[in-house]
């Protein structure tokens, strides 16, 4: 409990987008992340770090903010299963 | 049919065509959606139409996740809550086409519109009638937490060196946004409704506050590694 507590209050490390930013990218960062493994790797249109987020295979400044702000993830998570339940899966 | 306000919608002046910031190869279905929100007449029409079918769909589909809130308003709320939701997502995404770069399907860029709404409006409705809690009662939390005789040692130096960061770097307002929703779990959308303010602003405040504390820790020489801001 204290780890999350933690956590929450410290948020990710790095410097995460915004929620207009994220807001942006979801379409897309959802789409790709439901391609995943066979999809090649798309970085965000604003990406600081494509080397890094290549290697890690993952948006890094997307997961970030998504760790730190609970209704973008709440808003990606719906996103991603309603693309999920369309296609059936 | 479409309601009354949508079909005044309906009958918007289109966006203009354009293709910049479209990638090549966009899908043949997007195109088709595009081409036919762009067009003059019957076509827009029934595409606007088709389209305030889908962000109703989209609508509908958040408001069914969202259980806890759902039995709380009762099925006539929460259709409101669907059609309100998906009639702004309509605006918003007619107002927004030329922005619309092809990186997804069209339909799952307009359904995030729709999401987005509609989530704000759940957020806000299922907080209608409660408290934000004050900061104090958060941070009591944080001192019963610090107290823990369960607590694992070194978590329980990092809270107590966040609680007195906490008390002695923050500003009143940063503290209050951190633990309305860092501790007590407060929807940051119905924080900004409350305060006046908006999520992105709240956003910026949160992680302001976020980076203090971690500078003030790391100065003090603790390590503040975390991998998940988790969720409240």
């Amino acid at each position: 409990m204290n780890d999350d507590l933690v956590g929450r209050l410290l948020g990710p490390d790095g410097q995460p987008l915004s929620c207009e930013q994220c807001f942006e990218e979801l379409d897309r960062y959802v789409e790709w992340k439901l391609s995943e493994p066979d999809g090649p790797f798309e970085s965000c249109a604003i990406c600081e770090r494509p080397h890094e987020c290549s290697g890690a295979y993952e948006c890094l400044a997307m997961s970030a903010h998504l760790a730190a702000c609970p209704a973008c993830d709440e808003e990606y998570e719906s996103l991603r299963e309603l693309v999920l339940a369309e296609r059936g899966g | 049919m479409l309601s009354t306000a949508v079909a005044t919608l309906a009958g918007m002046r289109p966006a203009q065509a354009s293709d910049s910031g479209v990638r090549r190869g966009l899908d043949p279905e997007s195109r088709a959606w595009l081409d036919d929100l762009r067009a003059e007449g019957p076509v827009h029409d029934a595409a606007v139409e088709r389209l305030h079918g889908l962000l109703l769909r989209a609508s509908r589909f958040e408001a069914s996740r969202r259980g806890a809130s759902v039995a709380r308003l009762g099925p006539s709320e929460v259709e409101q809550v669907v059609s309100d939701s998906a009639g702004d997502a309509l605006v918003s995404v007619l107002a927004r086409l030329d922005d619309f770069r092809g990186l997804s399907r069209f339909a799952t860029w307009a359904y995030k519109f729709a999401i987005l709404e509609t989530a704000v409006n759940m957020r806000r409705r299922a907080w209608r009638d409660r408290e934000i809690p004050r900061a104090p009662g958060g941070w009591e939390l944080l001192e019963d937490l610090r107290q823990s005789p369960e607590r694992d040692a070194e978590a329980a130096e990092l809270l107590a060196a966040i609680g007195d960061a906490t008390a002695t770097v923050l500003t009143p307002r940063q503290r209050d946004v951190l633990v309305a929703v860092a501790v007590n779990g407060v929807p940051i959308d119905v924080l900004a409704e409350r305060l006046g303010s908006t999520r992105g602003a709240l956003y910026k405040t949160l992680h302001d506050a976020r980076q203090k504390l971690r500078e003030t820790l790391a100065a003090a020489g603790l390590d503040v590694v975390t991998t998940s801001g988790g969720s409240p």
